[in-house]
Parts: C-alpha cells; sequence; structure tokens
C-alpha cells in the first residue's frame, strides 16, 4: 500500500530501492527516510499513505471553527470527535489505522479479538487485552468498560451521543449509571462481567453488526470514582497514547503523552507528536488561511475549504497539489414532508424531485469538487449500494420540467402550489442550494417560500420537530446525513426508521415513515453476517425513492488542504473521509 | 448599530413670519423661497438631491430597467459560472455588455439586476421605517414639550428606555418566533412589515427629543401666549400654531434618519433578518459575499452593493445637511 506517487527526476534510472537507501544515509530529514521524497499532488492522502513516517516528536496544531459537542466519549455525536477521541481513549474496536479500503475493516483495540457472538447473535463477547492501563497507572478492568456504557445510556445527563446501545441492549428498565440503585453502580444485567478480562453483552435481538457498536467512544473505559458525570469533558481520564493537560472550556486544550500507554498493547495507533493543541471557536475562513500559509496543520472538523478558499486553491496548481479531495459516505438531500397539503400527494412531491435542478444544487455544494449528482439517498461508498435512478435524474440534470407537470397533473394542481423551503440559515452552501431548488420549482409553478433557521436548534426545534414543521407549512427541508460506519445500518438506521421519530423533536429522520421499510429495517437487523444485511440497503433505498419523500441533492465529496508540514498522512475511510488523526506526525 | 443623527443644541426655528437674515431685496418672500434660494446655491446638496431622486426614480422604475439593461433578478445562469470554482468564467467576475456588473458566484445571478432591485427593498423599508418614526416622534415631542410636567417626564423617560434597548437583539429575536403568517400578511410581505415596524417604532425618540426641546423654546413665544390669550384650545395651538413652525426640523431630521435607516436595514438583512432570499438586498448580498468570503476571489459580489449603500447614504447625508444649511443658516 504505501506506493510512491512519484520519483524525483534525478533518480530515473535508478531503482526506487536504491533511491530511498541513499537518501536514509544523510537525510536530514528525521526518522523517516522517504518524507522528503513524496511528491505533493492532489489526492496524494486518498488510498495511500503520503510521506510515512515513524519519526516522534513536535507538536501538532488543530484548530476547529466551532466547538466539540464534547470530548467525553460517551457524550459525542461527531465523526471528527470519534476519530479525535482516539488520541486519549481506547474503544473495544476501531477501524483499522491503513489507507483505502482496509481502513473500513473493524479490528480489536482494546480488546484482544473481534466479538464471538453466541445466541444466534444476541450475546457478544469481547475479551480485553491484557497490560492495558488508565493514565495513573491502574489497570483497565472490564468493569471499567460497562459502566462506561451504563453511563452513556442516560441521555439526560449525557445529551450528545447516539442511542444505539439504548436501542440494542435488552435493558430491563435500567436507567443509566447515574440513577443506578446498586452500590457499585454496575446494576445492569445486559452486561456482564464475569471476570476482569471478559465482557459479555445481551442483547433484545439478534445483530450481525455488534462490532461496530462495540467501536463506538461510549465503548472506552472510563474510571467509576473519577467520574463526574456531565463535568467529566472536564478532564477525561485516557487509556490511549495521549492524557490532556490543559483544558479551557470553549476555547483551547491540549493533550500530552501519556506514560502508561504501553505500545506494545497497541498495534493500531502510531501517535508520532509529543504534543497536541487545539484552539476552539477560530474563523473559518482564518482555518483556511493559516492552513496555507502553515500556521496550522489540521482543520478539525475536516468538512472542507471554505467555497472561496476552493476557487482560490483550484485556481493556483501549487495550492491545489496540497490538497485531496476523498469521497464521503453523506448524502445532502431534501426532505419532503408528507405531512404537508399538497405534499401528502404522493404525485406532488414526485413533481419536486422532477423539477429539481440537480446540477444547481451540486453546484451550490461546490460542483463535481464537492460530490456527485446523486440518483438515490444511499451514497455508492455503502456496500451493497445499487444504482437506481427511478427518476432519470441523470439523463435530465437541470429537471425534467415536463415530467414535473404531468405529476402535477395528476396530484390535481396543475398550475403548481405553495409550500415553505427550510434550510440552515448559517450554512451558506445550504442556503446556495435552497435558492437553485426554489428557482427550478417556480419554473413549474411550484412557489417555495425560504425559511431559514439556525443550525443549533435545527432538529430539537424547528425541522426536526414534526408539530413545527406542520403547522409552519415546511414542505421541503434541506438535510444532510453521514453514515456513523460505512454500512447500510450505520447510514439509515436513525434517518429512515419511522419508530425513531419523536413528537418532542430532536428528530433526524424528516419525512420517512413507511411501515414496510421499518420491516426491512427489522428483517436486516437479524441478520447474523454483515453481508447477509447488504441487500436489504438497496431495497430500503428503492423504497425511499418509490415514496418520493426525499430528493437527493449531493453525494458528498470533501476538499481538504494538507499542509506541507504534516507527515503519515491518509484519509481513512472507515471513520467517513477523515484524516487518521492518531496517525499524523509533523516535520520541523 | 444605528448611528443617529447628531441631536444639535442649535436652534432651527425661525417662527413663519419674523425678519430673516440675508433676505434680500424683495420683501413678503416665504420662508420657503429662502431656503430654497439658499439650497440653489449649495451645489454639494443640489448633487445629493440629483442622487437621491435618481435612486427614487430607479426603485420605481427597477423592472422597466432590469428589461432593458439585466436579467430577472432571481434567475440563476449555470452557465456563465465554472462548475467546481464556482466563480465566473469571463474576466473582471463576469462584467460585460449583458451583465453590466458581472454575476453572482456559484448561481451566476445578474449583479446589476440584483442591485437595482435591492434599491427598492432599501429605501421602501427605510422611507416607511422613518415616516412611521417621524410620526410618533412628532406627535411624542410636541405632547412632552407642550405640556411639560408629569406627561414630559412620562415622555421622556420613554424615550430614554427606547434609546436604551438593544435594538439589533430585539430585532434579531422578533424575527426568529415571527408565524407564518400575521396580520394578515405572509412570507416578504409581513418580513418587511416587521422590519418596517420595528427600525420605526424604535427609532422615533431620536426625532421626539429634537421637536420636544423646540417646543419647549416656541411654547414660551408671544404668538402662542397670545393665541393662548385669544381662548386657542391645547390641540389648535399644538397643531395650528406650534407644528407650522416645526416643519423645518422635521424636514431636515427626517431626510438625515433616512440613511441611518438604511444602515440599519443593511445590517439586519447582512445578519440574516432582513428580507427573504432570494429577495436581492443589499445589505444581504454584503453579507453573501463576506460569509463565504467570496470577495476574495470575486471583488465584484461585494463592491457593488457596498457602493450602493455608500452612494445612497452620502446623498442622503449631504442632502440633508445641505436642507439644514438653508433652513437655518445660524446652525453653520
Amino acid at each position: 500500500m504505501r506506493r510512491r506517487t512519484a520519483v524525483p527526476a534525478v533518480a530515473v534510472g535508478v531503482t526506487l530501492g536504491m533511491v530511498l537507501a541513499a537518501c536514509g544515509g544523510g537525510s536530514d530529514e528525521g526518522g523517516d527516510n522517504q518524507s522528503g521524497k513524496a511528491e505533493a499532488k492532489q489526492n496524494a492522502a486518498v488510498g495511500q499513505i503520503f510521506k510515512p513516517s515513524t519519526k516522534k516528536g513536535g507538536t501538532i496544531r488543530y484548530a476547529n471553527a466551532d466547538d466539540f459537542d464534547s470530548v467525553d466519549p460517551g457524550d459525542t455525536y461527531y465523526g471528527y470527535a470519534w476519530d479525535f477521541a482516539r488520541y486519549y481513549c481506547r474503544s473495544l474496536t476501531m477501524f483499522d489505522t491503513k489507507p483505502g479500503d482496509e481502513g473500513n475493516k473493524i479490528v480489536p483495540d482494546l480488546a484482544e479479538s473481534l466479538g464471538t457472538p453466541s445466541d444466534g447473535g444476541k450475546t457478544w463477547t469481547y475479551k480485553l487485552r491484557s497490560g492495558v492501563k488508565f493514565e495513573d497507572g491502574t489497570p483497565i478492568t472490564s468493569k471499567d468498560v460497562k459502566y462506561a456504557v451504563e453511563r452513556s445510556l442516560d441521555k439526560s445527563v449525557l445529551k450528545n451521543g447516539p442511542t444505539y446501545f439504548n436501542d440494542l441492549l435488552d435493558l430491563q428498565g435500567y436507567p443509566g449509571a447515574f440513577k443506578d440503585p446498586s452500590p457499585d453502580k454496575l446494576g445492569l444485567k445486559a452486561i456482564e462481567t464475569p471476570d476482569d478480562q471478559t465482557i459479555v453483552f445481551h442483547l433484545k435481538e439478534a445483530f450481525g453488526g455488534f462490532d461496530y457498536i462495540a467501536m463506538l467512544p461510549a465503548t472506552c473505559p472510563v474510571p467509576r470514582d473519577k467520574d463526574t458525570g456531565s463535568k467529566y469533558k472536564e478532564h477525561v481520564v485516557s487509556s490511549g497514547p495521549y492524557m490532556f493537560d490543559t483544558y479551557e472550556a470553549g476555547k483551547s486544550f491540549s493533550l500530552k503523552r501519556n506514560p502508561n500507554w504501553d505500545p506494545a498493547t497497541d498495534p493500531h495507533r502510531a501517535a508520532l507528536p509529543d504534543r497536541i493543541e487545539m484552539q476552539l471557536h477560530v474563523n473559518a475562513n482564518d482555518i483556511d488561511n493559516r492552513l496555507m500559509s502553515g500556521d496550522l496543520d489540521v482543520d478539525v472538523q475536516s468538512i472542507g475549504v471554505q467555497a472561496a478558499t476552493q476557487a482560490q486553491i483550484l485556481n493556483d496548481p501549487n495550492l491545489a497539489k496540497n490538497t485531496d479531495n476523498p469521497t464521503l459516505a453523506r448524502t445532502w438531500f431534501a426532505a419532503i414532508n408528507p405531512d404537508v397539503a399538497p405534499l401528502d400527494n404522493i404525485d406532488c412531491r414526485k413533481a419536486v424531485l422532477y423539477a429539481a435542478d440537480h446540477d444547481g444544487y451540486l453546484r451550490a455544494f461546490g460542483g463535481s469538487v464537492g460530490g456527485e449528482l446523486p440518483t438515490s439517498l444511499l451514497p455508492p461508498s455503502i456496500p451493497g449500494w445499487q444504482d437506481i435512478d427511478l427518476y432519470n435524474f441523470k439523463e435530465h440534470k437541470t429537471g425534467d420540467p415536463e415530467a414535473a407537470k404531468q405529476s402535477l397533473q395528476a396530484c390535481g394542481q396543475p398550475n403548481g402550489f405553495s409550500t415553505n423551503l427550510a434550510y440552515r440559515s448559517d450554512r451558506p452552501t445550504e442556503k446556495a442550494a435552497a435558492e437553485a431548488l426554489q428557482a427550478s420549482l417556480a419554473k413549474v409553478g411550484i412557489k417555495a417560500t425560504l425559511k431559514g433557521y439556525p443550525s443549533g436548534d435545527y432538529f430539537a426545534l424547528y425541522a426536526g420537530k414534526p408539530s413545527y414543521a406542520k403547522s409552519n407549512n415546511l414542505g421541503i427541508m434541506l438535510h444532510g446525513w453521514g453514515a456513523d460506519w460505512p454500512d447500510g445500518y450505520g447510514f439509515l438506521s436513525q434517518l429512515v426508521d419511522s419508530r425513531t421519530i419523536r413528537e418532542s423533536g430532536g428528530n433526524y429522520n424528516l419525512t420517512v415513515k413507511d411501515p414496510e421499510i421499518d420491516k426491512l429495517l427489522d428483517e436486516a437487523r437479524t441478520k447474523t453476517s454483515i453481508e447477509a444485511q447488504q441487500p436489504f440497503w438497496a431495497q430500503i433505498d428503492k423504497k425511499v425513492m418509490e415514496d418520493a419523500t426525499i430528493l437527493p441533492g449531493v453525494w458528498a465529496k470533501v476538499l481538504l488542504y494538507r499542509p506541507t508540514r504534516l507527515t503519515n498522512v491518509y484519509v481513512n475511510e472507515g471513520l467517513g473521509g477523515y484524516y487518521d488523526f492518531v496517525q499524523l506526525g509533523v516535520q520541523e | 448599530m444605528t448611528i443617529a443623527p447628531e441631536p444639535t443644541a442649535t436652534e432651527l426655528t425661525e417662527p413663519v413670519g419674523e425678519s430673516v437674515d440675508g433676505a434680500g431685496k424683495i420683501e413678503g418672500r416665504s420662508l420657503g423661497r429662502i431656503a430654497w434660494g439658499r439650497l440653489k446655491r449649495d451645489r454639494v446638496a443640489l448633487a445629493g438631491g440629483a442622487i437621491v431622486l435618481l435612486l427614487i426614480l430607479v426603485a420605481i422604475l427597477a423592472p422597466v430597467i432590469v428589461k432593458y439593461l439585466g436579467h430577472p433578478p432571481n434567475e440563476p445562469h449555470h452557465e456563465l459560472v465554472d462548475d467546481t470554482r464556482g466563480t465566473a468564467i469571463g474576466k473582471w467576475g463576469g462584467i460585460s455588455r449583458d451583465y453590466l456588473f458581472g454575476v453572482e458566484p456559484q448561481s451566476g445571478r445578474d449583479l446589476f439586476s440584483r442591485v437595482v432591485y435591492g434599491a427598492r427593498v432599501s429605501l421602501l423599508i427605510a422611507f416607511l421605517a422613518t415616516l412611521l418614526s417621524m410620526v410618533i416622534g412628532t406627535v411624542m415631542g410636541v405632547l412632552a414639550g407642550y405640556f411639560g410636567g408629569w406627561v414630559d417626564t412620562l415622555i421622556a423617560r420613554t424615550m430614554d428606555v427606547f434609546l436604551a434597548f438593544p435594538l439589533l437583539l430585539f430585532a434579531i429575536a422578533i424575527v426568529g418566533v415571527i408565524p407564518d403568517q400575521a396580520f394578515g400578511l405572509r412570507g416578504n410581505a409581513l418580513r418587511m412589515a416587521i422590519l418596517i415596524f420595528i427600525i420605526g417604532f424604535f427609532s422615533w425618540p431620536y426625532i421626539g427629543r429634537i421637536i420636544r426641546g423646540q417646543t419647549l423654546s416656541l411654547r414660551e413665544r408671544e404668538f402662542v401666549e397670545s393665541a393662548r390669550s385669544l381662548g386657542a384650545r391645547a390641540p389648535y395651538i399644538m397643531f395650528r400654531e406650534l407644528l407650522p413652525n416645526l416643519v423645518a426640523p422635521i424636514l431636515v431630521y427626517t431626510t438625515l434618519l433616512i440613511p441611518t435607516n438604511i444602515l440599519f436595514e443593511a445590517a439586519l438583512s447582512y445578519l440574516g433578518v432582513g428580507v427573504i432570499p432570494p429577495t436581492a438586498s443589499w445589505g444581504g448580498m454584503l453579507a453573501d459575499a463576506t460569509q463565504s468570503s467570496w470577495y476574495r476571489v470575486a471583488p465584484n459580489f461585494m463592491v457593488f452593493p457596498g457602493l450602493a449603500i455608500f452612494v445612497t447614504v452620502l446623498a442622503f447625508n449631504l442632502f440633508g445637511d445641505g436642507l439644514r444649511d438653508a433652513l437655518d443658516p445660524k446652525g453653520r
């Protein structure tokens, strides 16, 4: 895999091995004798390692345009936070720290091997590695893992994380560790710890993909006596190669090496820099400029450079060669609300799908650099994906007004209708997409009034709250969704299952309410192998498109700037298009 | 934030009929004619006035202008924009004979048309809001100044409260909670009505304070005394005796409040609580240009709406200053 991308001009005619050997002698580039020879080019860190290195030392500088939802591993639901947590927390399993397809593979991390299913996939057993310790030297036991999962169940204290454990474990009414009546706070019967090395999970129903669940940061061990509930994020106790040094809420934090981390127990982390610094709430344009000037190493959010920076980079080959443009398991789309008249009529919804300007939608997200024109909801990087183009999006890139008018006729609104279009007003890309969509709908007489909402409360109070969406006539709501892990279940389960919709708000499934889809999800869940689940994903995808409750907008890609100071860089596909943070190094 | 026109201590009123210096040879000229005579000599103010007139014409005739010189303001022209860069394909941000100000990045909308249509939003909101604050301010100012006592105290304190109000935060909050439709209005009409109300209702104290001060000094004048001794009632004195003498300061401060309100509307649009996109407004265009820093690669996106705001505010200010000088030469 560690394929070099180019050979320097002077080395032409000499074998690659000799060049590398020659460099090894006098190179003062550091411990890695290849680092100076890597030629930067676009996507040099996609599918392969750019500037592989084993040289330790230096400080790597991160910045975040916003703030983490939390650095507490039991309380976070941002992909970048899950990636970053690998610095200081070890979950039972993890995505392999390798470029390309191998990054999609689940490997044991704190556990010594992947889970052993029994009882037809209803029970999963993991054995911990020996010799693993917390930052204070205390050995990590299976009870610490059990406690960590138990505390993450209490969403009234730790609000942010996903609810997979709540949904899958056989809780029997267990309220979470903070309200646990038993004195040792280990009262959950669904998780057993027969000895200090072994942990057994009992599920409500068989679930074949449990190794993905064991990858969640919520399985990172938490010592009970150090847990302060919602304040634990101020000092997370490390089980990984780095531990918190400073923490200033909302401003910055830094990590230093954890002396009690034993590399012998951890085959998957390079842990090259000596120190990690993170600045929070840095202006997004400022981040772009500092990455390009070398004052900063990584934009932790990894949502890509700003639109104008993208133009600047593409105009300058010297900048463009330092970028990566990986594909994400993410779809930007518009949810079409069947609760709102006249979109309760499927033909009216189809009219929206036909009339939409797909090219305009894509351009709002950066054209072919920002993604590709989708034909269904499920992104192609999900195993089991099939090409479904029910509405001929590919043929009618700028919309199909004729078909739209026929659909309008069929739904009894031949002159079009009025509705509202919700989007996140603080996201310029979504605003541009909303305007493009509105202009194309207007051509067939569908009058959409734009309604912008703050992204912070978009799902809790506005689009994600069914009563609000209905009373405010939100017929179309812009949305984007990335897979929690690159798998159909990880993408679809929280997005199209109608049983996840709560009247109180906070929904991510805005419009898909089809009992048949729920049934397909249940069927897929009980298949014990991931391969056996795969045919279901395409089936669900097709059903969603038939229902016309979702207008896919973009299968996303992202343009990342890769500062020249970074070494050992590659995009981890399992993590969903982020650089593999724990592998990054810096050259001074 | 809003910057209110500076209330000057200078007395602006000269009761009608009293002598005016520099009146010239001809006797019996009205104050209006005298003021016009002064204004005519003030070329800067005249230029400002001409631009103001031109802007009003542009706003009214926007559809006609755009029909001949541009393209529909909300019509995307994707063929003019580079697919991945998002910038215009032509030079200088796509400026050409067909697209006088170039095109917007990503969507390719005609910037000229959007700036022209933006004038409608800016001027309409600023004019109506100013009208509202002028009416409230004048009525409250005259009442406070004429009656004095507890009425004055009440109104003056109310004005203090309004001036201390964190207007921008209030505007953001109220726009966030307004329902889909209210008062028989919906969509953009509702949004504009609310903007007019917020801007107008909260800037009346700027005019109110000045009118109050003027009324305070006017009510001690002999012509008010004589009217009162003849048995005139308060409403008659206020609206027949005092108001005609307050026309000059009202006119001047109204003219000076308009540019302030234009800036305030732009600020609200910039913060995303102005008119609903895709309706073009100058502040909204500036916001689009800066928030994703498009201005770095497409300067025309920022320059033209910015220039429009600049020229408009400058023209109104120059004209307003000239008007003040003409109506009250002692104030110089």
